[in-house]
């Protein structure tokens, strides 16, 4: 058995109940159940979070960086969108 | 006839000295266990799996140090956790006979781990409720961590039971060698009863139907065949213990037999 044969999983982790899951990085695992208990002994060994996505690589559908001018260029001048015109009160956590 | 004070104290020292050994016995099984598992590190199958093993190594040691640093509190001798995992030689180590037994494949290792983890399983969630507040605080700890040590070691059962014709005349053959380990995990002595008559802990004989329940379950998904009974109870918590058990203690004792009281 090589770890080559095993598909390689994103792993995600929510630190605390109420924030979002994050991307921390990938393993690879034979299946699922076994993806979930890898992430949760090679990223969670340090009490990194309470909840695990993991989500099979090759699922994944990304943008081509051939694009990335087209895709995200346009944005650079429209200043206007951002936020930054408010203020925002201090009660707000996790903006 | 009322029993007079010397043979209340005679019993009361019988009592103590059961509950000594019978917490050392766990201690054992975990510690030893642990260490074989620790063997794995730098080997095992796959980075992942390399970590999974050393995670389950420091779970098992970690509980092997709270009991040994109680059996070494109720003993009275003023041995703690190190004096007792390092300073005695096999004859004087009390584990289960199967948690001895070497790695040998990935097959040998994940079998031991997990006929060990279901009967941990059964035993931590009865200390829970022990009379023995200490041993009951402790069983709570472990018993968390061998839910997930029951998880880990069956799902590898069935996937590889249930895998490639390799994978599973492998796994079934490393079950034909060390089922006959099992009967010791069901064999009361006196210690046993002596610690089930005063509530500190269950009945083995309790606990040998919902194991071999929850065995039976997970040969089924593993497409395993359950070996036949062998009547041998082996006698490793009695000290007795196959050859195997001083070549892992050379190893682990080494640094403390070697330069004692080494510390860094």
């Amino acid at each position: 058995m090589s770890e080559a044969d095993w598909p390689l999983f994103e792993v995600f982790i929510r630190s605390r109940s109420g924030l979002e899951h994050k991307h921390v990085g990938s393993l690879h695992a034979a299946d699922a159940r076994m993806a979930i208990e890898h992430a949760r002994d090679v990223y969670t060994r340090r009490q990194e979070g309470v909840s695990l996505w993991v989500v099979r690589s090759a699922d994944i559908v990304a943008s081509d960086p051939g694009e990335a001018e087209a895709l995200f260029e346009p944005a650079r001048d429209k200043v206007y969108r951002h936020p930054t015109f408010y203020a925002i009160p201090e009660e707000v956590k996790n903006l | 006839m009322s029993a007079t004070p010397a043979m209340r104290k005679a019993a009361d020292t019988a009592h103590e000295e059961a509950r000594f050994r019978y917490v050392l016995r766990l201690a054992d099984t975990s510690l030893v266990l642990g260490q074989r598992l620790g063997e794995w590190i730098g080997r095992a199958p796959a980075l992942e799996e390399d970590l999974a093993l050393a995670n389950l190594s420091l779970d098992l040691i970690g509980q092997a140090r709270l009991l040994l640093t109680y059996a070494g509190e109720l003993e009275g001798r003023g041995r703690d956790e190190d004096a007792l995992a390092f300073l005695r030689d096999a004859p004087e180590f009390v584990n289960l006979t199967l948690a001895e037994q070497p790695n040998d494949d990935f097959g040998h290792t994940i079998v031991r781990q997990w006929l060990i983890d279901a009967w941990q399983l059964e035993i931590y969630t009865r200390l829970e409720h022990s009379t023995d507040t200490r041993l009951a605080a402790i069983a709570a700890k472990a018993l968390r961590e061998t839910r997930y040590h029951y998880r880990f070691s069956s799902g590898w059962l069935v996937r590889l039971g249930d895998g490639t014709p390799e994978s599973h005349r492998r796994i079934q053959s490393a079950l034909d060698d060390l089922w006959r380990f099992t009967p010791e995990l069901f064999a009361p002595d006196e210690v046993d009863e002596r610690m089930s008559d005063a509530g500190i802990a269950p009945p083995l004989t309790e606990l040998a139907s919902p194991w071999s329940a929850r065995i039976d379950e997970a040969l089924r998904a593993a497409t395993l065949t359950r070996p036949a009974s062998q009547p041998y109870p082996w006698h490793g918590k009695r000290g007795v213990h196959t050859e195997h058990l001083g070549h892992l203690l050379a190893e682990m004792q080494h640094l403390q037999r070697t330069y004692p009281g080494a510390r860094w």
